[in-house]
């Protein structure tokens, strides 16, 4: 979805927001936060809020090589559209994504079935909501997708060019994955 | 508190299964869940059962959670029940336009059983 002024005027008008907010939508751009918007710790902040939050854990960046050792992995995709457009992209291998399951609905599960999937799905949900919260400008100007989830073995995600990307890894117990927010356009 | 029957509207069922676990952290022991994977639904199911407590996502696909909310009021279903919006969003803008279409509190994800308690609680027993 591209958004620009005209677009997020008109989001205000169907809103009924008056003129002065009419105006400011028109002028706004998200260009001069954007060093608030790619502050890595922003996402760091978001990750720990939203597994201690939901899963009871505490997870904590991981500085090593960025690489799920496993063949079957679960990624899950929320679009941004607004005055920032891009993805937010959660990934893991399958144990990872499995044991996550497991601590957000209390079932086990020997599998990926089709409640990992929507569990795995969710949290990348609030990682969105929560990274684009962090700048209020950002959240309220920006919609979020509803999860798409990918499950695999041995494929890759290639992203052209980028205005900003934040890729990073994360561990809770002996399970990594990996958070990335990939920004494509910015008003 | 005496039985309490919620409608839980969300895509996800992970989701629901939260949510219901998190009013019954909250002191909600005597709870009847009904769940609904849609907008749609929630307004089927709730054209034969009555329900004190209606808690629904906002960002679903097909029907959102702020068209339920409008075609509830709309078609005069759960008349005076507390519905309250669960969402990722984030902004006072959100908010804003949750209670303009009728919602009674907003709860942000992620959440713990105690924002549920001190959002869901008052409600109920204003009701």
């Amino acid at each position: 979805m591209q958004v620009n002024g005209v677009r997020a005027a008109s989001i205000v008008r169907q809103r009924g927001g008056g003129q002065k907010e009419m105006e400011r939508a028109m002028t706004l751009s998200l260009r001069e936060s954007v060093h608030l918007i790619s502050d890595p710790m922003n996402l760091d902040a978001t990750v720990e809020e939203v597994f201690q939050m939901m899963l009871g854990v505490n997870s904590r960046r991981y500085e090593g090589p960025v690489e799920i050792a496993e063949p079957e992995s679960v990624t899950a995709v929320v679009g941004f559209g607004g005055l920032l457009s891009g993805a937010c992209v959660f990934r893991s291998g399958a144990s990872a994504a499995i044991k996550i399951a497991a601590h957000m609905t209390g079932m086990e599960f020997v599998e990926i079935d089709d409640t990992v999937k929507d569990g795995i799905g969710e949290i990348c949900n609030m990682l969105a909501g929560s990274w684009k919260g962090k700048v209020p400008d950002l959240a309220a100007n920006t919609g979020l997708s509803v999860p798409a989830v990918i499950t695999g073995r041995d494929y890759k995600i290639h992203v052209q060019a980028p205005e900003f990307q934040l890729h990073h890894t994360y561990q809770f117990d002996d399970a990594s994955f990996e958070v990335t927010i990939i920004c494509d356009g910015l008003q | 508190m005496s039985e309490v029957r919620s409608l839980i509207v969300d895509d996800s069922s992970v989701m629901r299964k939260i949510v219901e676990r998190s009013l019954r952290q909250a002191g909600l022991e005597n709870l009847v869940v009904f769940e609904a994977g849609s907008g749609t639904d929630g307004l089927e199911l709730l054209k034969t059962q009555q329900v004190d407590l209606i808690l629904s996502d906002i960002n679903m696909p097909s029907m959102d959670g702020l068209e339920f909310l409008r075609q509830l009021r709309a078609q005069n279903l759960a008349p005076g029940v507390p519905v309250v919006m669960i969402t990722t969003e984030s902004s006072e803008e959100h908010v804003k336009q949750a209670i303009l279409s009728g919602a009674q509190g907003y709860i942000r994800k992620p959440f713990t059983a105690e924002q549920v308690k001190e959002r869901v609680l008052p409600l109920l027993n204003a009701a």
